[in-house]
């Protein structure tokens, strides 16, 4: 008989603001190596994560050994990623990387407790490289439309984690289904001043 | 009609062809087996089938499943199904154990797929380039790909007729979101016919040897629903990353280190969007095609996504 392969953990889509909200998080086994994974707000379990962003700010707020940190903003929020010793692929690359420039991150979604009592949801990446605005637009789209499928799923029967995304949060998924649609929107807009659509401010002479 | 019913009629209908089994008596026996054993329906009818067969004195391979089905080769998705096929044998290969008698790839329009015989199945043998229409062959899945099985009820008939070999490549696309270990510069055993990577200097099956340079990516491709594995062979690899095999081996050589290879190209292909093409291979698509999806079309995006 054949044996499935053990599976590798799909990267999710999901844009800042509502990863930023996912601070619940669970495992679907008693076993203490089962994976963690968080919930997101318009009801899916997230082991991994994959996003594009532009790295605005860089700072290595470790103490004894190098601890960097990095913000990855995308059209609705800001990505906390954090990278020390134990990923030290990702670390020297936050360290070399001179920001702005966009990057792609595959991470696992970490969440932390602050002494006021708010969860943050942050990345431990496992790869960032630099990539080119072509590659970002396209994230931003397939974000997009992950996230639309999502919210609309949310109402499905037997729909499980929406479920728990109900019993969970207070957060109400159409929001993140705005926020999508804006995200693709704003591209839209800025692929047509690449079209050369805005004024021509140098006043080149008609043909 | 009720599922011990339906059971009953399906075993009648496997004998068929060799032997009148009458569906009433058929219920009979399941329903002495169901309702006053208490033995579960799948088990009963297991047991009924094999008392009929020994009553007719044959195999259970024998039974032809009420007549298989001719169908194509890329359109084989499930385990354990009798089939007819109209192939061509494509390509033979060496049979790793004594107990095959023939294995090696099946094509029709539809694609390609690998076939094994056995030596207990006293078929006779097939011949490259020549066209078959094979009846009552088996399906096998082995993770996620299948195969067929020929068999001692295998009917094999030669037709005269060119069959043109389809191409049942799959398309993926996605983010490349890793690169896993034995990708970059690797070593292959020398040996004839064993192309195995070599870990630390050995091969698995011919220990110690000198080994010759190769490049490969073994990567995954993640669209935010599932992932894909592939295998970017060295013309592959060589055009995903324009690092060539020489290069890639002056590198390794300066660094003395050959894992600087696969971090070097993880810098250049990790992160973004590819779409390659080629056949499935156990968990793997062989990449031959690859492109590079390009500019995303924002406006039928927005389109399509609010149309959700």
């Amino acid at each position: 008989m054949s044996q499935s392969a053990p599976t590798r953990e799909v990267a999710r889509r999901v844009f800042a603001s509502e990863f930023n909200d996912a601070g619940y998080t669970f495992t679907e086994s008693d076993d203490e190596r089962a994976p963690v994974y968080a919930l997101l707000p318009t009801g899916e379990s997230s082991n991994r994560v994959f996003f594009v962003g532009t790295l605005t700010e860089k700072e290595d707020v470790g103490e004894d050994s190098e601890y960097w940190r990095g913000r990855i903003v995308d059209p609705t929020g800001t990505f906390f990623v954090y990278a020390g010793q134990y990923q030290p692929e990702a670390a020297s690359k936050l360290r070399d990387l001179e920001p702005p420039a966009y990057v792609a991150v595959v991470g696992k979604p970490r969440t932390y407790e602050t002494d006021d009592g708010t969860v943050r949801v942050s990345v431990r990446p496992e790869s960032i490289t630099e990539v080119d605005a072509a590659t970002r637009d396209r994230w931003v789209a397939e974000t997009a439309r992950r996230t639309v499928e999502r919210v609309a799923a949310f109402d499905d029967e037997g729909n499980e984690y929406a479920r728990m995304a109900r019993e969970e949060y207070d957060l109400d998924p159409e929001t993140y289904k705005a926020a999508a649609l804006s995200a693709l929107e704003d591209l839209d807009d800025s692929g047509d001043e690449l079209a050369g659509d805005d004024p021509d401010p140098a006043g080149t002479p008609e043909p | 009609m009720s599922e011990l019913r339906q059971e009953a009629e399906a075993i009648a209908e496997q004998f068929s062809d060799h032997t009148d089994v009458d569906p009433d008596d058929v219920e009979e026996r399941l329903e002495t087996l169901v309702d006053e054993y208490r033995v579960p329906l799948d088990e009963a009818s297991r047991s009924v089938t094999n008392s009929y067969l020994e009553d007719a004195g044959m195999e259970r391979d024998e039974l032809g499943r009420g007549g298989s089905e001719e169908v194509l080769v890329d359109d084989i998705d499930e385990d354990e199904q009798w089939v007819d096929l109209r192939v061509e044998l494509v390509d033979l290969w060496e049979p790793r154990s004594d107990s095959i008698s023939q294995v090696g790839l099946l094509g029709d329009e539809s694609g390609t797929i690998k076939f094994v015989a056995f030596e207990t199945s006293d078929l006779p043998e097939l011949t490259e380039g020549q066209a078959y229409e094979l009846s009552n062959v088996v399906t096998d899945e082995y993770e996620g790909s299948y195969s067929v099985k020929l068999n001692r009820t295998t009917q094999i008939t030669e037709i005269d007729e060119e069959i043109e070999i389809g191409d049942n490549a799959d398309t993926v696309e996605g983010a490349l979101v890793d690169i896993q270990s034995g990708s970059g510069l690797i070593k292959r055993c020398p040996e004839e016919d064993c192309t195995r990577v070599l870990q630390n200097g050995r091969c698995s099956e011919h220990g110690q040897v000198e080994g010759e340079f190769d490049l490969r990516i073994k990567g995954v491709l993640d669209d935010g629903e599932t992932v894909s594995e592939v295998i970017f062979d060295r013309e592959a690899t060589e055009k995903l990353t324009g690092m060539s095999l020489e290069e890639a081996k002056d590198m390794a050589m300066d660094a003395l280190d050959t894992t600087v290879v696969a971090e070097e190209m993880g810098e250049d292909v990790l992160g973004r969007y590819y779409r390659v093409t080629g056949p499935t291979f156990g968990r793997y698509v062989l990449v031959d095609e690859m492109e590079d999806p390009g500019t995303v079309d924002v406006e039928s995006a927005l389109i399509e996504a609010r149309s959700i």
